[in-house]
């Protein structure tokens, strides 16, 4: 098959479970109306709508190719960081700061990557915003809480900027004999990433007993957690022929991205549990915020951008 | 032609007030209705009624009116455009020595004319660390000039940090908008104990949440 082919197929298939999925929760939520309302189809039923704006997100930006998919993360980037920044303490002091990190860095890291200039994009938000925001900053001669306002800027850019960034940039690797493909490795990120948040759902919802982590996400279970990475990486390997990966190495591949995903969330509840919030923001109505669609993804990406660059790229 | 540059405008307005805050707004003790209102807020920014607008629906957007300070709205074209022809502010005089015309008959007459308007009863730019300043006397004379007009409380949230005072580039952050239940004078209540229920009324409307300033 060729690469529009592989495709093509992708994304008929995810088209057909999206729509036997949105059945099945039209056909829960008639059957169990005359109960009053029912929370969990309700959340079901949302959860499916939110995938398929998802799904033709990431189609329509598939079609533009490469700018299309600078251009969508890029977007998810602002959003996500203007949703991180709303909970920060920062102070008027920092205002300068945060424009800079708005206005210059994020689109200069997407440019970086649109210039596939690997040797800065890897680096430019650790080492150079982290220099130059702490000096913009004390240039202020405004010292109070002068250290977590620093690194909660900092902590911003990493996790909505840096790490969001390095899905796009999987299409800057040159893989032999996997050319003009990269935008498929982009789709199993996504779709491993999508189905072990959904499988450890169901499993937790199914069989789940044991809290993994009470005191950080009440909803997570052992259960759900181990059912979940596991078909999850069940379903990366037999997505193995949209990668350049065997089918052993497509599991290998797919379980770091589920336990990055994993403990991301964990990260990522741990901030919002600290800061008094249940969702990120309101993107969609009732649908949390972007950074809560994303907070798997994005602890995912970068270590599955690095794995596949050390051992498949040139 | 004019008209549409109008709406142009509008949805130019909205589209960036969008993006800049994503702002929602929380119907927490009224409902959008259609009936003629004072919506009060707390006033930190330029951009607060632009905020309410925004969240308004696009019915009672058209026939809702803020009330703003003359000497700001009136001194360049542009500023005259958009307040004249876009929000078709309810301008006031805010000196009482120059002042032609009685604001509160000004805002009555409004509200006759079957607008919505949209007030802000610290009378200017609250620039204190307080979250609301002491409240003005309009909004109690303008609800004894209009006993059947619903005063509706609104606290804009956020939008301090959006742009702090001597700041030229707004930074994204997201915003809320919210509506708190109707008031109205009570029989013989006097100014300062209707103010003082309606300022407490629209703090109450404040999420408690630290670094929110």
């Amino acid at each position: 098959m060729t690469a529009t082919e592989q495709t093509l197929a992708l994304f008929g298939g995810i088209a057909v479970i999206l729509v036997v999925a949105s059945a099945i929760g039209f056909v829960l939520q008639r059957r169990y109306a005359a109960a009053g309302p029912n929370a969990v189809i309700e959340n079901l039923n949302s959860r499916i709508k939110s995938w398929w704006v998802m799904v033709i997100a990431i189609g329509i930006a598939f079609a533009f190719g490469k700018a299309g998919v600078i251009a969508l993360f890029g977007f998810a980037s602002f959003t996500a960081l203007r949703e991180f920044v709303t909970l920060l303490s920062t102070r008027r002091s920092d205002h300068l700061a945060l424009v800079i990190a708005f206005f210059v860095i994020l689109p200069a890291q997407y440019y970086f990557i649109w210039v596939e200039w690997y040797g800065l994009y890897s680096i430019f938000i650790p080492v150079y915003a982290f220099l130059l925001l702490p000096i913009i900053a004390a240039a202020r001669g405004d010292t109070k809480a002068f250290m977590p306002r620093v690194a909660e800027v900092q902590w911003a850019l990493m996790i909505c900027v840096f790490c969001v960034s390095h899905v796009p940039a999987l299409l800057t690797l040159h893989i032999p004999g996997y050319e003009g493909r990269q935008l498929l490795l982009i789709a199993f990120l996504v779709l491993v990433v999508q189905s072990s948040d959904v499988l450890q759902y169901v499993w937790g919802k199914l069989l789940g007993r044991r809290k993994i982590a009470p005191l950080l996400s009440p909803s997570k279970t052992v259960e759900g957690f181990v059912g979940g990475v596991l078909s999850a990486t069940a379903i990366g390997a037999a997505l193995w022929w949209i990668t350049p990966f065997s089918p052993w190495q497509a599991a290998a591949m797919a379980l770091v991205i589920n336990l990055m995903g994993f403990f991301g969330g964990l990260v990522m509840s741990a901030i919002k549990r600290d800061r008094g919030v249940k969702d990120w923001g309101q993107l969609i109505e009732g649908h949390g915020g972007m950074l809560d669609r994303l907070d798997s993804v994005i602890f995912a990406a970068p270590v599955f951008f690095h794995a596949t660059r050390y051992w498949w790229a040139v | 032609m004019a008209r549409a540059l109008e709406s142009l405008a509008a949805l130019a307005v909205i589209g960036f007030a969008r993006l800049v805050t994503g702002v929602r707004g929380n119907w927490r003790d009224c409902a959008p209705e259609a009936r003629p209102r004072v919506y009060f807020a707390n006033h930190n920014s330029h951009g607060d009624f632009v905020l309410i607008w925004t969240v308004l629906p696009p019915a009672l957007r058209r026939v809702t009116r803020p009330v703003a300070g003359a000497d700001y709205w009136t001194v360049r074209p542009l500023r005259r455009f958009f307040g004249d022809r876009v929000f078709r502010a309810v301008l006031i005089d805010r000196n009482p020595d120059t002042r032609k015309e009685d604001p509160i008959a000004l805002m009555a007459s409004a509200l006759d004319a079957g607008s919505s308007l949209i007030l802000f009863p610290e009378g200017t730019r609250n620039m204190s660390d307080e979250p609301l300043l002491p409240f003005k006397s309009g909004l109690y004379h303008l609800a004894n000039a209009r006993p059947q007009v619903e005063l509706v409380p609104v606290w804009i949230e956020n939008l301090n940090r959006v742009m702090p005072k001597g700041e030229f580039v707004p930074i994204p952050l997201l915003c809320t908008v919210t509506f708190g239940a109707p008031l109205s004078v009570r029989d013989g209540e006097d100014k300062d104990a209707f103010l003082g229920r309606a300022r407490t009324a629209l703090l109450g409307l404040a999420p408690e949440r630290e670094g929110s300033r």
